[in-house]
């Protein structure tokens, strides 16, 4: 018996272990690789990479000189805070519209799911340029213009990002309302007819019984859209470290000293994201 | 006078009854508010297509007329011609094919054996293994991208679909951990029943695997197999540094539309406009870049949409 347990023991790491060499390749060595550049200055010679070890000077001047790294993190947090909840939020409404008894629920949720299809990078830049993502003709209207004239204050800048941007940040909602709208179906519908039979509204049943048990997938997808949204080929930061990749006098060691510094606000973000679901759920329960 | 009442009351109730429903999800307002939300924000999903559509059809003329605003007015395909020559577009179509089909068949295929691994077999480490693969979503690719830059140069494949093909083999390509969870939870969820009969009869695990395990896995392998390979087309970031300019993709082409274009087509002095990059000629660029995945969606969509209910995406 022994014997059997320990050879399904080893059946098993023989199937995951594609996986786990290319984690150690692939992933970890790199990982720790970048890491190590980081605290050096790389030069690129003709007899192979030179290195240089420069203890923090790499991350020292991120925030002390190079003025655009900074700027464009805290552009970026502050536009993902505004736009992450919105893309949530819309996909659930999404959603739920969509997990009601409707003619066309098929055409509906092709459509939904269309921007999944054809976001990349380049398209979505071509969409911008040409003025396509705003709201059509929104420059003809008084609040706009109002807005316009002092766009420093701190809920006109929101608003006006919004309005410029708002189909971009509706078209990244497509997996999330997929992952919502399966969640959704394998609701159980006695506890809707129970519900029903006790006198729960709609309204109540709603913020009562879908929306906790909806939890895990919003956390879910909290997870996804902050992700996504960071690694987005026209993400700001993400450019700002090729250009230093390639140019000589910062290189692959600030570079990776960038890259490193980005992953942890990543981090960072999502565990302040999941951090904040979580402790409310507490509350609530206890 | 008593019946008078009644009958206004009945009426009140009937079309109160018809407004608002028995219980208020099958009246009309609750109809008709669903059917304008769900269609005002389909349209805003729709509007930038429509948009592109129209405007790469729109012959010069049209583009400066003010008048013309939807419907161009003469069905116009020079704007295609001049994109079809920009992009290259079949043989820059081939190469997309081949540089996003090969890795996401890859990557499906280990995700299927990985997934299988985890869902069925007890091992020392697998937890902390569940937790490393999805640690491998949230790195964003940049981190490692320069020693994988670096290694890959020394192994001499950059510009060559090895940089693609070789992490996918290995369970490290694009939301790697995505189909691998998706394979996890699919197996999970079929019963074991089959393959402990398969074992009683002498069958070897591989063998279960692919006679028995694999065919049943097919919606799975569908979903995953679409998503990856959308993903590894619209993957511009990496593509352009891994592959540079030995190989190229529809969409990198129109990242550089604009330089093609004024290479292709340098604006002569003397001939006003004609030769000069337009709207429309970018539009019907997007159009082509896009459109080989338009077809294949309209013809996949039952399963990029419903596949996921049934592969079990969310799990528990």
């Amino acid at each position: 018996m022994k014997r059997l347990g320990n050879n399904r023991n080893l059946t098993g790491l023989l199937f995951v272990s594609p996986w786990i060499i290319g984690f150690l390749v692939f992933t970890a060595f790199p990982l720790l690789y970048s890491l190590f550049l980081s605290f050096q200055e790389v030069k690129i010679t003709t007899d192979g990479i030179k290195t240089n070890f420069v203890s923090f000077g790499n991350y020292e001047y991120a925030f002390s000189v190079d003025g655009t790294f900074v700027d464009r993190v805290l552009k970026y947090l502050e536009e993902m805070v505004i736009s992450v909840p919105i893309i949530i939020v819309f996909s659930l409404i999404i959603a739920l519209l969509l997990n009601q008894r409707i003619k066309f629920r098929g055409l509906f949720r092709t459509i939904f799911f269309l921007p999944v299809i054809i976001a990349s990078g380049p398209v979505i830049k071509e969409l911008i340029d040409q003025g396509i993502t705003t709201i059509p003709s929104i420059e003809q209207y008084a609040i706009y213009q109002a807005l316009n004239d002092n766009p420093d204050g701190f809920f006109n800048g929101i608003l006006l990002y919004l309005i410029k941007n708002l189909i971009v940040i509706l078209w990244y909602s497509g997996v999330q309302i997929l992952i919502f709208l399966a969640a959704l179906q394998k609701m159980d519908k006695q506890i809707f007819e129970a519900a029903k039979i006790d006198g729960a509204s709609n309204w109540e049943f709603f913020w009562k019984i879908t929306l906790p048990s909806l939890k895990p997938m919003i956390i879910v997808n909290l997870i996804y859209t902050i992700v996504t949204y960071s690694v987005f080929s026209l993400n700001p930061i993400i450019e700002h470290i090729q250009k230093n990749m390639f140019k000589v006098d910062t290189g692959y060691g600030y570079a990776s000293a960038l890259s490193w510094i980005y992953f942890l606000i990543i981090a960072a973000a999502l565990a302040i994201a999941v951090g904040v679901m979580t402790v409310k759920r507490k509350k609530k329960y206890t | 006078m008593q019946t008078k009442t009644q009958q206004v009351n009945k009426y009140y109730l009937k079309t109160k009854r018809m407004f608002l429903g028995m219980q208020g999800t099958d009246g009309l307002l609750y109809k008709l508010l669903i059917y304008g939300l769900l269609v005002g924000i389909g349209f805003v999903y729709l509007y930038p297509l429509l948009y592109m559509g129209v405007y790469s059809f729109k012959s010069l003329d049209d583009l400066l007329n003010p008048l013309v605003n939807w419907i161009p007015t003469q069905f116009y395909t020079g704007n295609y011609e001049q994109a079809n020559k920009v992009l290259n577009f079949f043989s820059t179509l081939m190469e997309t094919l081949y540089v996003t089909v090969l890795p996401a068949l890859a990557q499906t295929a280990v995700a299927a054996v990985v997934g299988y691994g985890l869902a069925r077999f007890e091992f020392r480490g697998k937890k902390i293994m569940f937790v490393l693969v999805l640690a491998t979503f949230i790195i964003p690719p940049q981190v490692t991208l320069i020693p994988r830059y670096i290694f890959f140069n020394e192994l001499n494949i950059l510009g060559s679909l090895s940089a693609f093909l070789l992490p996918a083999t290995f369970g490290q390509g694009l939301n790697s951990a995505i189909f691998i969870l998706i394979f996890y939870q699919f197996f999970r969820a079929v019963p074991k029943a089959l393959e402990e009969a398969a074992q009683l009869d002498g069958a070897g695990h591989f063998r279960i695997f692919f006679t028995i395990a694999l065919p049943m896995a097919l919606p799975a392998i569908i979903i995953s197999f679409l998503f990856s390979f959308v993903w590894y087309w619209n993957e511009t970031y990496l593509a352009a540094i891994y592959f540079g300019d030995a190989l190229t993709t529809l969409p990198l082409q129109l990242q550089k539309f604009v330089a093609t274009y004024q290479q292709m087509f340098p604006a002569e002095m003397g001939v006003s406009g004609g030769n000069q990059l337009n709207e429309g000629i970018k539009m019907a660029g997007t159009v082509l870049s896009i459109l080989p995945l338009l077809i294949v969606y309209f013809i996949t969509q039952r399963w990029f949409v419903e596949g996921v209910d049934r592969s079990g995406i969310t799990g528990e």
